[in-house]
């Protein structure tokens, strides 16, 4: 036996005599003990279906640990922000920190959404674990509000402008509306107080409610025990359920610890290593200019999560558009909270409830189609167009020149495409000669449309005698040389 | 035998009364220290400071063309100490006639964007949803609910002032 073999054997002892004193002084072995080694299901085929939540927790330690890093070097004051966040990024682990912390933010919204989905469809929320799915959808809804200040927090021109654009929705509820909007600036403008507003929020307000929610989801996770895999044909029955499912931990459980949590610890592991990959590799949402109410070349977006959102608001009717941003949410927030007290009972397996994979598939189809949407933004005009090419124009002088000029000072190229070139807000005129007569041009011109200004005050006798012409040279065969811009 | 195995002393029945009445000076006391807490917190967390009106100034009549539409900026309403950049506020102004200026808000009316003026087109558009205004500042056309807000301006020795006003809230 050598010396060094000797010694380990010594370290070892001298942990363990360590823990020994410090379990006889604090319980923590016989508290946490059954905690951690509590039967769970043996789940089987759907066994890591199960590391979603556990996944979602880590992500927030995560960005706990990463926001506390960065919240170091940021400055909360409306004056100053940009600059540290400047300061940060030009940092090269202060890059990496930023990347973590913003593409965590992403993480932990798709996490929570797949886990929210995973226990709806496995109808983990009916008896006795409704109150798991309350405070699971309390902590979905505070997942949301983290995304949306943080977004604020990275306050350059977007992020102010994402804050009006905040506060002017909210105007929209009724009754309650303008104070709300106000509450939500802090004050009657965007300015020195909103941005310390948002910051409270995000970095105590809201993970003070977090950490609270969590610590009770976590309990009862622990006190009604991890949902068994549903099966068809065993519905759920609140006078015999808590005696059948110990019965069958008894049968056939297997303790947390190691059994079922080295998945959840492997998973967050994969989860953690892909996004500190991505922040390295692909970084931080880019600064955009400084937050200056004064540089009105804005045009504020919010990050994809809420994309669709900002897409389903532009697309419906304007009349309806107050109600959707009122009624919506509630509507959601009301299924969330209603769902486990009315259907606290009855079959958990989704083959059993088809109209639950409908609504789920439902959601994710309409969050789908709208965030794809929010990416290619139909409605925005595209007001950095510039001048079309003479190659498309097919003239240097004369009406037909005068009158693309006129297309794209008058704002006509901002909404409407010729060959590639402007907007898509409406339609594409690169053949309009070809469907309509000039007399029919001119009266579109002159009456405008819901999405359209009339001209009929803005354009002079001749200025629209070129555009006419301009327009009416739009055909196939006039414009067959020309070829679009490059992407 | 330790001090971990030894018997529980036995403690007489109290009045039951008496543990009642404790009970609730407990739950009085602990409300009470809640509240005379909770009360400036909360009031300081509501209060909204309420923007004063001022007039500031935007430069001389001279510098503002008749017929033209330029962008002005200004200190906002309430301008704190730490606000940096985003003190300041901006508007579109409209040279009328020789004494008459008017103020458009650059928030659009449908969600608060800032609406950007086409000069040779006379129209504000907005690039967020494509609201349009004329230059009167009536809705051409998109979503915009109501015409871009106004503020107050006046000439005042030679200089044109406006008069700051809180962000416009379409809902208001």
């Amino acid at each position: 036996m050598n010396a060094n073999h000797m010694n380990g054997k010594q370290a070892i002892g001298m942990w363990k005599r360590l823990w020994l004193w410090f379990d006889e002084l604090t319980g923590l072995g016989a508290t946490l003990g059954p905690v951690m080694t509590h039967l769970v299901p043996r789940a089987k085929k759907t066994r890591w279906f199960y590391v979603l939540g556990s996944a979602t927790l880590v992500v927030f330690l995560v960005q706990v640990v990463t926001g506390i890093a960065l919240s170091n070097s940021y400055v909360a004051g409306s004056g100053q922000a940009y600059e540290s966040l400047r300061f940060i990024t030009q940092n090269h682990l202060g890059r990496i920190l930023r990347g973590i912390h913003d593409i965590g933010a992403s993480a932990m919204i798709i996490l929570v959404g797949l886990h929210a989905i995973r226990v709806y469809l496995m109808g983990a929320y009916k008896y006795p674990r409704q109150m798991n799915w309350l405070t699971g959808a309390g902590l979905l809804l505070f997942t949301i509000l983290m995304a949306f200040t943080g977004q604020l927090l990275r306050w350059d021109q977007n992020g102010f402008w994402t804050a009006v654009v905040a506060a002017e929705q909210a105007g929209k509820v009724p009754i309650i509306g303008p104070w709300l909007a106000h509450f939500l600036l802090a004050g009657d403008t965007a300015g020195g107080a909103t941005l310390s507003r948002f910051f409270a929020a995000h970095v105590f307000f809201i993970p003070a409610c977090i950490f609270l929610f969590l610590g009770l989801h976590l309990y009862l996770v622990l006190y009604n025990g991890i949902s068994e895999p549903p099966k068809a044909g065993e519905p759920v029955d609140p006078r015999t359920y808590r005696r059948g499912y110990h019965r069958l931990l008894e049968r056939d459980g297997v303790p947390f610890w190691p059994d079922a949590a080295w998945r959840d610890l492997f998973f967050g592991m994969l989860v953690v290593i892909t996004i500190v990959v991505l922040a390295i590799v692909i970084g931080p949402a880019k600064l955009g200019k400084p937050p200056d109410p004064t540089i009105i070349q804005a045009s504020p977006r919010p990050d994809w999560y809420f994309l669709w959102y900002f897409a389903l608001l532009t697309l419906i009717p304007n009349w309806i558009e107050r109600w959707v941003i009122v009624v919506g949410p509630l509507v959601f927030g009301l299924f969330l909270i209603l769902l486990p007290l009315i259907a606290p009972r009855g079959e958990r397996s989704p083959l059993r409830r088809p109209w639950s994979i409908l609504v789920v598939g439902s959601i994710v189809a309409m969050i789908g189609y709208y965030t794809h949407m929010g990416f290619v933004a139909p409605w925005a005009p595209r007001l950095d167009a510039q001048p079309l090419p003479t190659q498309v124009v097919g003239a240097a002088t004369g009406p037909v020149a005068a009158g693309a000029k006129l297309f794209h000072d008058k704002g006509c190229e901002y909404c409407h495409a010729i060959s590639g070139y402007g907007g898509i807000r409406g339609p594409d005129l690169t053949y309009v000669g070809d469907r309509l007569k000039p007399d029919q041009i001119e009266t579109r011109i002159f009456s405008g449309a819901v999405n359209m200004p009339s001209y009929s005050k803005i354009l002079k006798p001749e200025e629209l005698r070129d555009l006419l012409a301009f327009l009416d040279s739009r055909r196939r065969l006039a414009t067959a040389g020309a070829s679009p811009p490059a992407p | 035998m330790d001090d971990s195995q030894a018997p529980r002393p036995e403690f007489p029945i109290e009045d039951p009364e008496r543990r009642r009445f404790f009970g609730k000076v407990g739950a009085i006391c602990a409300s009470i220290a809640g509240v005379i807490v909770a009360i400036p917190a909360v009031s300081f967390l509501l209060g909204l400071r309420k923007a004063p009106r001022d007039w500031r100034v935007l430069g001389k009549v001279e510098e503002f063309p008749v017929g033209e539409t330029k962008l002005v900026s200004f200190l906002d309403p309430s301008p704190l100490p730490w606000a940096g950049v985003t003190a300041k506020t901006a508007a579109w102004l409209r040279h009328e006639e020789e004494q008459k200026f008017i103020a458009f808000s650059v928030n659009c009316t449908h969600l608060g964007c800032p609406v950007r003026w086409l000069p040779e087109a006379d129209l504000f558009m907005c690039p967020c949803h494509g609201g349009v205004y004329y230059g009167n500042g009536t809705v051409a056309s998109g979503p915009p609910p109501k015409p871009l807000p106004t503020y107050p301006v006046r000439v005042r020795d030679g200089n044109v002032e406006i008069l700051t006003t809180p962000l416009p809230i379409s809902g208001e």
